[in-house]
């Protein structure tokens, strides 16, 4: 098990590489001009000195490896010193942004929660709202429940968030005025008023991007469990005596969540780029906004750095769901 | 004996794509489906050579209307028919959709022709795949948007220059399934006795792949090719929704949408005919492709 977890960890380093650099070129080799939001009054010698001064004289490869440097050598120090109160990273160059002229990293983690809470929640809702929908419809295969349940999960692989945003902010907002249409971020909560207002507010958000984590679960679950059902143990266990009820949860359910276990851990990144989406709609200030707006303000080292976040959650989204696979299913780990 | 084998072949093969065809037309979802998406596509198509209103016609006098008989869906704020532009954005996104499920279709077969077929080729090209799988494709979208939106509009004019680059950043993001499927497709039927047949009388590399295996391949192909229409026309809305899309007088279903949510609250029902209209599509595309799948693959139905 061992040599298998590590061998899936040397894969993901070159991949993690490899992705940094296509993220670094494609931003650096596009005709892009950082200088270009500097007053044109500024004489020339003195934009060359501040193109040097942002480290933009140097050839790509010194840029890129010092970028490299930055992410992973700096920016974790930067994270201990702000766990241990130890004092690493005080004199290391970090990734600046600049629109504030401030170190990326602070900004992410300051807009990281609200984007957490929205994407995490919504997931979990998802997936518990998929599991027992796909458990069903595979036991009543071919039934009316089974059917709806299709039906649903086409609608909800077709229906995209920007267009369910909108529609439910004009029924349960405009029309029906129960919630609030906008996420208001400084909401604290401090009592049970507060908490109410909280829960009202996500509840939008949460609707939205759950109805696409539960249909692509659901489906994934339901299809397993139908792999699963006509198997020769199910008619053992069957024959044995043992209840319905026994049979579908302990003998089918266990070996059907396997692969859903690992598709679960697969869709998380992709639930993150969806709420790029949710979180403009809905007013959310996080990172997915806050990487709307760098794009829109040509800030290209918040671009980087968000972007690389995000592949950087995929990748090692993938590790976990390997790891996953090969833990619950020995078969994986033996090829 | 007495019928030639070429034409015992061709009638064989009209045979198999009948018998699709009324497989195809069980599937009850998939021919609603492709009910709805042809009349979509003969509205979007010769639609606005029948409408009385130009997409971009102003008249402010008429702005801000509801529903009426000479503007069924409303007019916008600057009294630009609605309809006119549902048309209109509708040939837009549409037409992204073709092209980029094209390109995505090509790229996709080539990649999984070729590391299906040649073993050499097998693992770099699915590394490859690999990380382009783990690529942030929403992000990185976005950033082509901002990146590359100047130099391409600049060369070949504010709409084709988006035309071209959000064709060509989607295909090049989307083609790593249809890889995937294709690969796995020609290495199984590699070990067939008709291709050892056809090897054996001399067939060289070229014509095998084009002639034995790409006809034999076809099947998740054109599945896949469903699929990546519907998959191109949410990401070009969802591009055009966010503000990178097209120039904003260019409509588009996203950018009509993203329009209609500035002013959601003083006319909510603006938001519905643009959404409809991209999850209409989306869906009956998808369940064409459920259709065909299920057609080509008896093993599966209903799955």
């Amino acid at each position: 098990m061992t040599t298998y977890i590590l061998r899936r960890l040397l894969i993901s380093i070159p991949s993690l590489l490899f992705i940094s650099l296509v993220i670094f070129l494609l931003l650096n080799l596009a005709p892009n001009d950082p200088m270009a939001q500097v007053p044109l009054t500024v004489p020339p010698d003195v934009k060359e000195k501040m193109r040097v001064a942002l480290g933009l004289g140097e050839p790509l490869y010194i840029q890129f490896y010092k970028w490299l440097v930055k992410f992973f050598w700096v920016e974790p120090q930067v994270l201990i010193d702000h766990w241990f109160g130890t004092s690493f990273s005080q004199n290391d160059f970090r990734v600046i942004s600049w629109q504030t002229r401030s170190p990326v990293m602070d900004m992410i983690v300051e807009r990281l929660p609200q984007t957490l809470w929205v994407v995490g929640m919504s997931y979990i809702v998802g997936i518990l709202i998929a599991l027992p929908i796909g458990i069903y419809s595979a036991y009543r295969h071919y039934s009316v429940f089974d059917q709806a349940g299709t039906f649903v999960t086409m609608i909800g692989y077709s229906i995209p968030p920007f267009f369910t945003g909108p529609l439910v902010i004009v029924i349960f907002a405009v029309q029906l005025g129960w919630l609030p249409s906008t996420y208001d971020t400084v909401h604290k909560v401090v009592d049970w008023e507060t908490f109410v207002v909280q829960l009202k507010q996500m509840v939008l958000p949460v609707m939205v991007l759950a109805l696409q984590t539960t249909a692509q679960i659901s489906r994934y679950m339901r299809s397993s469990m139908l792999d699963n059902l006509n198997q020769d143990y199910v008619r053992t266990a069957r024959a044995k005596g043992l209840s319905e009820w026994v049979v579908i949860t302990i003998h089918v359910l266990r070996n059907s969540m396997i692969p859903v276990v690992t598709v679960i851990a697969l869709n998380l990144p992709a639930i993150f780029g969806g709420a790029i989406i949710t979180e403009q709609i809905f007013k959310v200030n996080g990172i997915g906004q806050q990487l709307i707006g760098a794009i829109y303000a040509n800030d290209l080292p918040t671009v980087q750095t968000i972007t690389f976040m995000f592949a950087f959650l995929i990748v090692f989204f993938n590790l976990i769901a390997d790891i996953l696979y090969g833990l619950l299913d020995p078969r994986i780990r033996y090829d | 004996m007495t019928e030639n084998p070429e034409r015992q072949a061709s009638k064989d093969n009209s045979n198999k794509w009948k018998h699709i065809w009324l497989q195809f037309r069980k599937h009850k979802g998939a021919l609603v489906g492709s009910i709805i998406f042809s009349l979509i596509f003969i509205t979007v198509i010769i639609g606005p050579s029948f409408w009385p209103f130009e997409a971009n016609e102003i008249n402010i006098r008429e702005r801000n209307q509801g529903p009426s008989l000479s503007h069924p869906f409303g007019t916008d704020q600057l009294g630009r028919d609605t309809f006119a532009r549902m048309m209109a954005g509708g040939q837009t996104s549409i037409a992204v959709g073709l092209a980029a499920m094209l390109l995505s279709l090509i790229l996709g077969s080539s990649v999984g022709l070729l590391s299906g077929y040649y073993k050499r080729l097998d693992g770099l090209l699915m590394r490859l795949t690999d990380l382009f799988l783990s690529l942030p494709i929403l992000p990185l979208l976005l950033v082509m948007m901002l990146l590359f939106r100047e130099p391409l509009s600049e060369a070949y004019g504010p709409e084709r220059g988006m035309f071209v680059l959000i064709v060509m950043a989607i295909g090049i993001t989307s083609w790593m399934p249809t890889a995937r499927i294709v690969r796995s497709d020609v290495l199984a039927l590699k070990e067939r006795e008709f291709i050892l047949a056809a090897r054996s009388i001399g067939t060289g590399d070229t014509k095998l792949i084009l002639h034995h295996i790409l006809p034999n391949v076809l099947s998740p192909i054109l599945v896949s090719a469903t699929l990546g229409i519907a998959n191109a026309i949410i990401t070009e809305s969802a591009l055009s929704f966010l503000g990178l899309g097209f120039p904003p007088d260019f409509p588009t279903w996203g950018r009509l949408l993203n329009d209609a949510v500035e002013y959601l609250t003083l006319y909510p029902e603006r938001v519905f005919w643009p959404g409809l209209a991209i999850s209409l599509t989306v869906l009956s595309i998808n369940y064409i492709g459920d259709g065909l799948r299920d057609a080509f693959d008896p093993r599966i139905r209903g799955r």
